[in-house]
């Protein structure tokens, strides 16, 4: 384990104290129970950790591009319902807490047979194969009503009155701790897996895979293993799915999901193992909260991603991490000024793109759905010229001063940069 | 029989249009090693502007101006965008242009709305072309295939015959080769995404109002153009074309038939009961899987030859 592992060990420890607190901090005292609202994003984010942790173990450690990986969440979930009806019925008894274990089990399943197809191909074929997959499956949901149920989806209900702990999980703040603890399990059993012989094998078969035939090793063997494993994951988070929500339906395994789980999985950084949870936490956040807010976050989705690729293709945790020699280096006091300049004209400029978006969606979408755009109690006309001179005032001027302090910035950062390398190879 | 005939027709129509998207969609994957997921919402992008210009204008105008405003985005995507993330691998602009998907959609609704454009057959071809056993060929469906028809000449005989096309081909198999010849490759990407975006852009504008006009129509488009590329091979117009007809025939015959698994079976004196997952596997008709059907032949191709029907290379 390299140097700072046990710090970054202790800072996940308190994102997970912090998980833990987050229901009792938006506890309402009058009502005497927690936000719904705060535990369902809460709940959210832990599934999508588990989508996207499974997701990065092709994508991040194999290289692997896959557009079919929320057919192992849906199938999960679809499997989930059906283990649920008969743990009600009594068919199968099974508490509550092990049903998620059974819905790996069925996303792993279909990762074998899905696995075997894809996983003779790699690179683009492979991608091409899984997104066939995706549509295929897709289709057949909306096809099958046996299984699937149709457009309507199925559902069930959670409290099978059968639990290791003794709780009903009738209240979704218990099912939250059991998201929260499956995410832990599987996040920590995920890591574990980046440290087996496989899991470097993985790596090596994404860098270099005739070296990897070379040493001896089926390449095709190692891709195979890591997509049923990873399906196998995503499988559970499809689970804790059914058991949140009682219904699944083919939103579960369609497309946009198996997106999400990349948007996710890249934004967050998929070089590092902790990247896709960072990533999950922020694209729930957008989900939830700025969907309220604007018909548009898809927009900001897709230009925060474009922003990543074009400038960061390591995502934020590898925008976190080359801060790492600087801040080793003691030199960080000196990125504070130079940051300090960035963000002004940074925050100029995303106000003025978010005005100049909100004011076209409210022109036709708002229009549509009668709302009106409100700002600090004023209603603003997006008729009028001035918000929109406005908007694009402060987008133009916004993007020429970044562009500006952009390049200072980054004469600073080659600077302090150049300054460390000797004592880096010294040391 | 005069089911056969018709389907005949309306599978060329849109084998036609699938190959006016794909053959841009292949040139650019054979070039640049890219596949680009935005190259349906181009083809959306073609015909909303279609819409809008045809309503000042005209439909004859919108046929010309609207794919070429879409090369000129498609080459400012080219310029600022691809060119920009290309050092940082093939998997970036990959990701880019699945980015891109997102905005446009998004853009294209905000612009325009959520609800489908009235956009429609211009009069002057809104007529039956002619008729065979009491069924109407639409005039407008001649006239696509005749656009498509003369898109793929002109096309052609732009790759084939002259210079230009000598220098794309150059770039498209040895693009190492072609620069270190002095050709200045670079330009050439840019010059091929965009000629492919005004390919996609003319399919927009005589396919929007053929299918409707609305923000999804490049999610439905999006995957089975992707089919026919993979498909057909890489690096292969002639792979290409034969795929599109194929899947169009496909799609539009598997419409009209009306059999099902269990429906084979009859003959062999086997018979089903009961009603469970089964069954309705061996019971779904054909008519009903025919959205399916291209996706099965995808895999199966990458499967047991992943240079696709006709391709020069591995995908």
């Amino acid at each position: 384990m390299k140097k700072g592992g046990s710090t970054q060990g202790w800072l996940w420890f308190i994102a997970l104290l912090v998980a833990i607190a987050m229901p009792w901090v938006f506890y309402n005292y009058h009502t005497g129970r927690q936000s719904g609202f705060v535990i369902s994003m809460l709940s959210q984010m832990g599934m999508m950790s588990i989508l996207a942790l499974s997701y990065n173990m092709l994508l991040g450690q194999s290289g692997l591009f896959s557009f079919c990986h929320a057919v192992f969440f849906g199938i999960g979930g679809y499997a989930t319902i059906h283990f649920l009806n008969l743990a009600g019925d009594g068919t199968l008894p099974i508490p509550l807490e092990l049903v998620p274990v059974l819905a790996g089990l069925s996303g792993g399943a279909l990762a074998v047979v899905f696995g075997y197809m894809a996983t003779k191909q790699r690179a683009t074929a492979f991608a091409m194969i899984t997104l066939g997959i995706g549509e295929l499956m897709t289709t057949a949901a909306l096809m099958f009503h046996h299984f699937f149920g149709g457009e309507g989806g199925v559902n069930s209900n959670r409290m099978i009155g059968h639990s290791l702990f003794g709780f009903k999980y009738g209240p979704s703040i218990q099912v939250y701790y059991l998201i929260l603890a499956w995410t832990v399990i599987s996040a920590l059993l995920m890591l574990y897996l980046t440290r087996t012989p496989l899991g470097r094998m993985a790596n090596a078969s994404r860098d270099n895979f005739e070296r990897v035939q070379f040493v001896g090793y089926d390449p095709r063997m190692v891709r195979f293993t890591q997509f049923v494993l990873s399906g196998f994951f995503a499988g559970i988070g499809g689970g804790l799915y059914a058991i949140t929500y009682e219904i699944v339906t083919f939103d579960a395994l369609a497309a946009p999901l198996s997106a999400n789980a990349l948007l996710m999985a890249y934004i967050g950084g998929s070089a590092a193992f902790g990247g896709p949870i960072l990533g999950a936490v922020l694209i729930t956040l957008l989900q939830s909260g700025v969907s309220l807010m604007s018909n548009s976050w898809l927009v900001y989705v897709g230009v925060l991603f474009i922003t990543m690729v074009m400038f960061a293709p390591q995502g934020i945790m590898g925008l976190i991490a080359a801060h790492g020699p600087i801040v080793r280096g003691g030199r960080f006091g000196k990125l504070l000024l130079p940051y300090g300049r960035v963000i002004v004209p940074c925050l100029v400029m995303v106000l003025g793109f978010v005005g100049v978006v909100e004011l076209a969606s409210f022109l036709t979408i708002g229009a549509a759905q009668g709302k009106a755009l409100v700002l600090f109690g004023h209603k603003i006309d997006e008729h009028d010229v001035l918000p929109w001179l406005a908007a694009l005032v402060l987008l133009v001027v916004g993007t020429s001063w970044f562009a500006l302090e952009a390049r200072s910035f980054r004469r600073v950062w080659d600077g302090l940069m150049s300054e460390l390398k000797p004592e880096r190879s010294a040391a | 029989m005069e089911i056969v005939l018709v389907s005949l027709l309306n599978g060329l129509v849109y084998g036609m249009l699938l190959f006016m998207l794909a053959s841009g969609l292949t040139l650019i994957f054979s070039m640049m090693g890219v596949l680009n997921f935005a190259h349906a919402s181009i083809y959306m992008i073609g015909a909303y502007l279609a819409f809008t210009v045809s309503q000042f204008l005209g439909f004859f105008p919108a046929l010309i101006i609207a794919p070429l405003l879409c090369g000129l985005l498609g080459a400012a995507i080219e310029v600022f965008g691809l060119r920009r993330v290309h050092s940082n691998g093939h998997i970036a602009e990959l990701l880019f242009t699945f980015g891109l998907v997102f905005i446009i959609e998004r853009v294209v609704q905000m612009t325009w709305g959520m609800l489908p454009m009235p956009y429609r057959i211009p009069p002057v071809l809104d007529f039956p072309l002619f008729t065979f056993y009491g069924q109407y060929f639409p005039a407008y469906r001649g006239f696509m295939l005749l656009v498509s028809a003369g898109m793929l000449l002109a096309t052609w005989l732009l790759l084939k015959k002259t210079r230009v096309g000598l220098i794309i081909q150059a770039s498209l198999t040895h693009p190492q080769m072609a620069s270190a010849l002095g050709h200045n490759v670079p330009a050439v990407f840019t010059l091929v995404f965009a000629g492919g975006c005004v390919l996609a852009g003319l399919a927009g504008v005589i396919g929007g109002n053929y299918q409707t006009t609305e923000p999804g129509m490049a999610d439905s488009m999006g995957p089975i153009v992707f089919v026919v590329v993979v498909f057909g091979g890489l690096g292969s117009l002639m792979g290409c074309f034969v795929a599109s007809i194929l899947m169009g025939m496909i799609m539009t015959f598997a419409v009209v038939i009306n059999v099902s698994l269990l429906d084979l079976l009859k003959p062999l004196g086997i018979t089903l009961s009961g009603d469970n997952l089964f069954t309705e596997f061996m019971t779904v008709p054909v008519a009903r899987i025919g959205a399916l059907l291209p996706f099965l032949l995808m895999i199966f191709i990458l499967m047991v030859r992943p240079r696709g029907l006709m391709g020069t290379r591995d995908t």
